[in-house]
């Protein structure tokens, strides 16, 4: 009744949507109220929890032990146990493993992060195409995510890493004082090009449903761009999806990543990770500390991260409207 | 129905074409087959090196090679090999092909890819077919136990243990069960779990070395079996028709298995429909650590010899085994679930 007599005495209509923030209860963005939903989600707190506890192990660790000492190595201590001196023992040829799963845990989580930029970056990429455009590019783009889906990710891994890691091609390189292997970004595209699939799957049934909704009409009829469409109407509706799996997705790349290392087949030397310090020690199956102390690493950040994404899919999920 | 498996059938046929060329592709690209040889005494010399490509037709474009490995090459014309005194000898190629029922072979042992997959496959499945049964019947036990005491101490025992285990990268449990088993048993006096191998031919000895990746497999796999049917059987548990079985006074195990279970468990059959072609593939890194002469090993060995036959043999089994798995398990869910009807 306020808007008609606003509207009659000629004010703007959206004083009235405009009321004082305080007053606007209903006000909160679908976002904000999965974010409320997500803080009071224990399992989700405690991921956070302990990945924030993980970053900062890789991060302040690398300020108190410089790099140098992951790499000097003493064959004289090697596969020394735990000690005041080396809290995580040493490796078989007498490297620092407190410094080892420092340096490595940093490489480790940039792949993984990394790798999943590049998964939702392509799955997303993929999936509105096929959605948007439909026909013979739908039927194609689909035929090739089911054609990937039907290999294990492993052995696409492995035949993609070992195509594009000739070392010939890709020398080390150095980058804030630190030579690294190039595979190392090889492997961030290898992981990223085989796991992409389950995301193009999500969006693109997304943009189907979203693509028949009556405001895309409404958009269409009022000359919207195709860009403007996906991007102010189409995308926002997957951003919850999209969100859950690049959670889970850092974890998957994370665990690729150790399976490819553990083999031997992974990231190479000169750089650590977790994964290739644990296919160092499958050897040394007496020595536990060289297995045991990265091996624990990659397992509380996968575990970190399924309780967040865990959290993030209930958080998000309409069904619990709360 | 008939309509629906034909149709089905013949569109998984453009399917199987698209994934073999791609991996064909792939495969052809892992590196230089003859690069094993060069290690040896007996490295080829250049014009020996000639020949081999010649025989193996490696020295024709990928296309070509990629309709020879389809439809082999036993009726073309024969292949022009220079002999050593200048001339030419003509051999007449012998592959069928794979739509023949040929996968070539091995670059490696000269032997059938078929065969070298046909004696690695029953250990494979010695190791996955117990593991997998002995998951999904724990996983339904203590799913459903879960399920109907939702949020209770035990419920959340059992959530916070599958999220763990779930985690948990295989080749931590397996190295850290091995520790504990084999080595500080030992240490322990007592009497070491045998690992490594398949043991030393008797029944006995191999169900022994079975016993820890077994252990590991069931371990890595049950968390997320677990998860899922507690979450399908919660979803079922809520359900109107569930309220309407104990408002008629049915006994609650009743509810439970004869009302709940049956419902809950059609999206397990799609889980495990989707999942079984994948035990074929063996399990890399157990096989590894466990010396176990598997699918998985033999992957990686051909991987790393770049024998492509035998990579592309394996991985064409497994594409067919999950495009076969989709099928049936789509027509097993029909069957139980009559509430769906393909046209």
């Amino acid at each position: 009744m306020t808007t008609q007599t606003d509207q009659l005495q000629g004010k703007p209509a959206e004083r009235v949507l405009s009321l004082d923030p305080k007053q606007n209860v209903k006000g909160v963005s679908n976002f904000a109220r999965s974010m409320r939903r997500l803080r009071k989600h224990r399992m989700a707190i405690f991921g956070a929890v302990l990945l924030l506890f993980i970053f900062l192990y890789v991060l302040i660790g690398s300020l108190l032990i410089p790099e140098s000492a992951s790499i000097f190595n003493d064959p004289r201590r090697a596969l020394q146990p735990p000690s005041a001196e080396h809290p995580f023992g040493t490796d078989v040829i007498g490297r620092d493993l407190l410094a080892r799963t420092i340096y490595g845990g940093q490489v480790s989580l940039f792949i993984g992060v990394t790798a999943m930029l590049v998964q939702i970056l392509v799955g997303t990429a993929v999936g509105l195409l096929a959605g948007y455009l439909g026909g013979i590019v739908d039927f194609l783009l689909m035929r090739l995510a089911e054609a990937m889906l039907s290999i294990p990710q492993l052995f696409l891994a492995l035949i993609a890493l070992r195509i594009f890691s000739d070392p010939t091609r890709f020398p080390d390189f150095t980058f804030m004082g630190r030579r690294f292997s190039s595979t190392m970004i090889v492997i961030v595209f290898v992981i990223g090009l085989t796991s992409w699939m389950r995301v193009s799957r999500i969006v693109r049934s997304v943009v189907l449903s979203v693509r028949e909704q009556e405001y895309v009409t409404a958009a269409h009829s009022i000359g919207a761009s195709s860009w403007r469409i996906i991007f102010r109407h189409v995308l926002p509706n997957c951003a919850a999806p999209i969100i859950v799996s690049a959670t889970l997705g850092v974890a998957t790349a994370i665990l690729l990543e150790a399976y490819l290392g553990f083999l031997g087949l992974g990231v190479r030397a000169p750089t650590p990770t977790w994964g290739n310090i644990m296919g160092e020690a499958n050897s040394y199956l007496d020595s536990w500390f060289y297995w045991f102390f990265p091996a624990v690493f990659i397992m509380l950040t996968v575990m970190g991260i399924n309780f967040l994404g865990d959290g993030l899919r209930d958080a998000f999920d309409p069904r619990s409207l709360k | 129905m008939t309509q629906y498996i034909l149709r089905r059938v013949l569109q998984s046929i453009p399917l199987l074409f698209i994934i073999s060329f791609i991996l064909f592709n792939f495969t052809n690209a892992l590196g230089d087959p003859m690069a094993v040889f060069a290690e040896t005494r007996n490295r080829p010399s250049a014009r020996d090196r000639e020949i081999i490509m010649k025989r193996l037709g490696l020295d024709r474009p990928l296309l070509e090679q990629y309709l020879i490995w389809l439809v082999g090459n036993d009726w073309m014309p024969p292949i022009e090999i220079p002999t050593d005194d200048g001339g030419v000898r003509y051999e007449q190629g012998r592959r069928r092909g794979v739509l023949r029922g040929d996968l070539g072979l091995s670059f490696v042992t000269r032997r059938p890819s078929w065969t070298r997959i046909e004696e690695r496959l029953p250990w494979t499945l010695v190791l996955m077919i117990p593991s997998y049964v002995i998951t999904v019947v724990l996983a339904i036990g203590i799913g459903i136990f879960s399920a109907v005491r939702q949020y209770s101490f035990w419920d959340n025992l059992i959530t916070s243990l599958s999220f763990f285990f779930y985690s948990m990268p295989i080749f931590f449990i397996a190295l850290l069960s091995i520790y504990i088993f084999a080595v500080q048993f030992r240490r322990w006096g007592l009497e070491p779990i045998k690992w490594g191998g398949t043991g030393d031919g008797s029944f006995g000895s191999l169900l022994q070395h079975m016993v820890l990746p077994v252990f590991c497999l069931v371990a890595i796999q049950l968390a997320g079996y677990v998860r899922f049917i507690r979450s399908s059987m919660l979803e079922v548990l809520n359900q109107d028709y569930i309220r309407t079985a104990r408002a008629k006074g049915l006994g609650e195990p009743t509810v439970v298995r004869r009302h709940a279970f049956k419902n809950a468990a059609l999206p397990l059959v799609t889980l495990i429909g989707l999942d079984l072609p994948f035990l074929l593939a063996g399990a890399v890194v157990t096989e590894r650590i466990f010396a176990w002469p598997g699918m998985g090993r033999l992957f990686i060995e051909s991987f790393e010899r770049a024998d492509a036959p035998v990579i592309m043999a394996i991985l064409m089994v497994l594409s067919v085994a999950v495009v076969v798995f989709q099928l049936l398990t789509d027509i097993v869910y029909t069957w139980l679930d009559p509430r769906i009807r393909y046209s």
